[in-house]
């Protein structure tokens, strides 16, 4: 137990380290230039928290989930994108080892993974699903000895331009339904990424998030053996929605941090006087203290349920809805704390270089509603709440 | 350090006596400042001193008096230059 939890304390200490000395002075050139966040993921590197969730066995840290969440909390209170590719590659990494189910392939994939510090994208978005996750339209297509290939048109992968490897969702073969999914893991070499469109957006603008046509050639050994209609709840969407939040839960929590700053320096220049911005920034606890319960809660569920043997209670209606839950209300909660932030701070957070600005903030947790669309994920939800009795 | 402490005490802290005619060591709850006063003693401090003083200083006996309260300040500058 005491290994366990060092392990967990020098993992955050050391991104902790990485977010103070290498997130946060580059999150506002990253922001403006819309570039990678190159300082902080290669700081990462050198800490080896790529492989942090990786097993001890395998080459890996170690770390409890818990810790990894945490860790996206803190590099998301420096730099939103920074927070935002460390979560995405860690949501691959936990449902590859969540569902080896005993694949050498995949075994021996973590231990590079690890001893390389190589950096997963994921392709799962396309275009022509709706934004559903659970259907695909590219297929695994076998080219005969043991190989496929599949061809899939992609309106953004996050970082696709600087991973090493790719995570991909796809019909199972040409002939599967649409829900048929399986993963697969593509590296360096095997795939090429043809740009479609620019990356310019309103926030998260180090994700470098174009779209692609996105080709590879794979061996069946690269195939999860898990399926995936079983990783997508058990692993791929819980664990998405909760590092997503804690992050936005960081970003929140510096919007606030700045708002206190703001009105304890306006106090101090005039100590006794009114303030009417320390009324707002009560406001503002309130509903950062309704995100941090929201998020916290989650996460103790997932780890209690992670527990059970089977996991079984994470494929429930009541769960798939409580995760649900999780990303549409942080989503919602946390530009709605960083407006509030701004508000506290008027034209100093209005404006983007003070040390009360809060514009960034605002824009990165502003793309979280869209990261799966809230629509579509009430749209889910509805239909199990037709059939679901116990939410 | 004690004669900028005198000096905000007679600003911000409200008191009804004149301040110079307390000792050092003279309660200034007994004298009659409030915390609401208190509060604007130690945003007054920290802004003077450059400094912030942690939650776990923010007690009713670190402002207490004249000497607590460079004490603590004493304290804090010398943790700072550590």
């Amino acid at each position: 137990m005491s290994v366990a939890v060092d392990r967990d304390q020098a993992f955050l200490a050391a991104v902790r380290r990485v977010a103070d000395e290498f997130a946060e002075p580059n999150a506002d050139d990253v922001d403006r230039s819309a570039r990678f966040p190159v300082e902080a993921i290669d700081a990462l590197r050198q800490e080896r928290a790529l492989s942090a969730y990786v097993p001890v066995e395998l080459g890996g840290g170690g770390v409890s989930f818990e810790s990894l969440a945490t860790a996206c909390f803190e590099l998301g209170r420096r730099c939103g994108a920074s927070a935002m590719v460390f979560a995405m590659h860690q949501i691959q990494v936990v449902t590859i080892a969540r569902h080896l189910d005993g694949s050498a392939w995949f075994e021996s994939y973590l231990r590079e993974l690890a001893d390389e510090q190589r950096l997963v994208a994921s392709v799962t978005s396309e275009v022509g699903t709706g934004g559903d996750m659970g259907r695909s339209v590219a297929a695994l297509t076998p080219n005969g000895s043991g190989t496929g290939s599949f061809e899939k048109q992609a309106p953004t992968v996050s970082y696709g331009e600087h991973a090493d490897d790719l995570l991909t969702t796809l019909r199972r073969a040409p002939d599967a339904e649409p829900g048929d999914q399986v993963l697969a893991l593509t590296r360096a070499g095997q795939h090429s990424l043809e740009q479609t469109g620019t990356w310019d957006p309103l926030g998260m603008r180090g994700t470098c998030s174009p779209g692609y046509v996105v080709r590879a050639e794979l061996g069946a050994e690269q195939v999860l053996p898990a399926p995936f209609a079983h990783a997508m709840p058990e692993s791929m969407v819980p664990v998405s929605h909760i590092l997503w939040s804690h992050l936005w839960l960081g970003i929140a929590t510096d919007a606030f941090d700045r708002a206190r700053a703001f009105v304890r320096a306006s106090a101090k220049r005039k100590p006794g006087e009114p303030l009417p911005a320390a009324q707002k920034l009560s406001h503002v606890m309130s509903e950062l203290s309704l995100l941090r319960a929201e998020v916290d809660s989650a996460l103790r569920s997932f780890a209690e349920a992670s527990e059970e043997p089977g996991r079984e209670s994470l494929s429930t209606m009541a769960t798939i809805l409580r995760f649900n839950n999780l990303k549409i209300a942080a989503s919602e909660q946390a530009p709605r704390v960083c407006q509030g932030a701004m508000a506290v701070c008027g034209i100093a957070g209005f404006k983007n270089d003070t040390s009360f600005s809060v514009g960034r903030h605002l824009r990165d947790t502003m793309s979280a509603c869209l990261m799966v669309a809230n629509e579509r994920i009430h749209q889910t939800n509805a239909g199990l709440l037709l059939v679901a009795k116990e939410v | 350090m004690t004669d900028e402490v005198r000096r905000i005490v007679k600003e911000h802290g409200r008191l009804p006596v004149d301040v110079d005619s307390l000792p050092a060591d003279a309660d200034l709850y007994e004298a009659g400042m409030t915390s609401h006063a208190s509060v604007n003693v130690m945003l007054a401090l920290e802004d003077s001193f450059d400094l912030e003083f942690p939650d776990h200083m923010l007690t009713r006996d670190a402002f207490e008096s004249i000497s607590a309260i460079s004490a603590a300040l004493g304290q804090l500058l010398h943790q700072e230059a550590a």
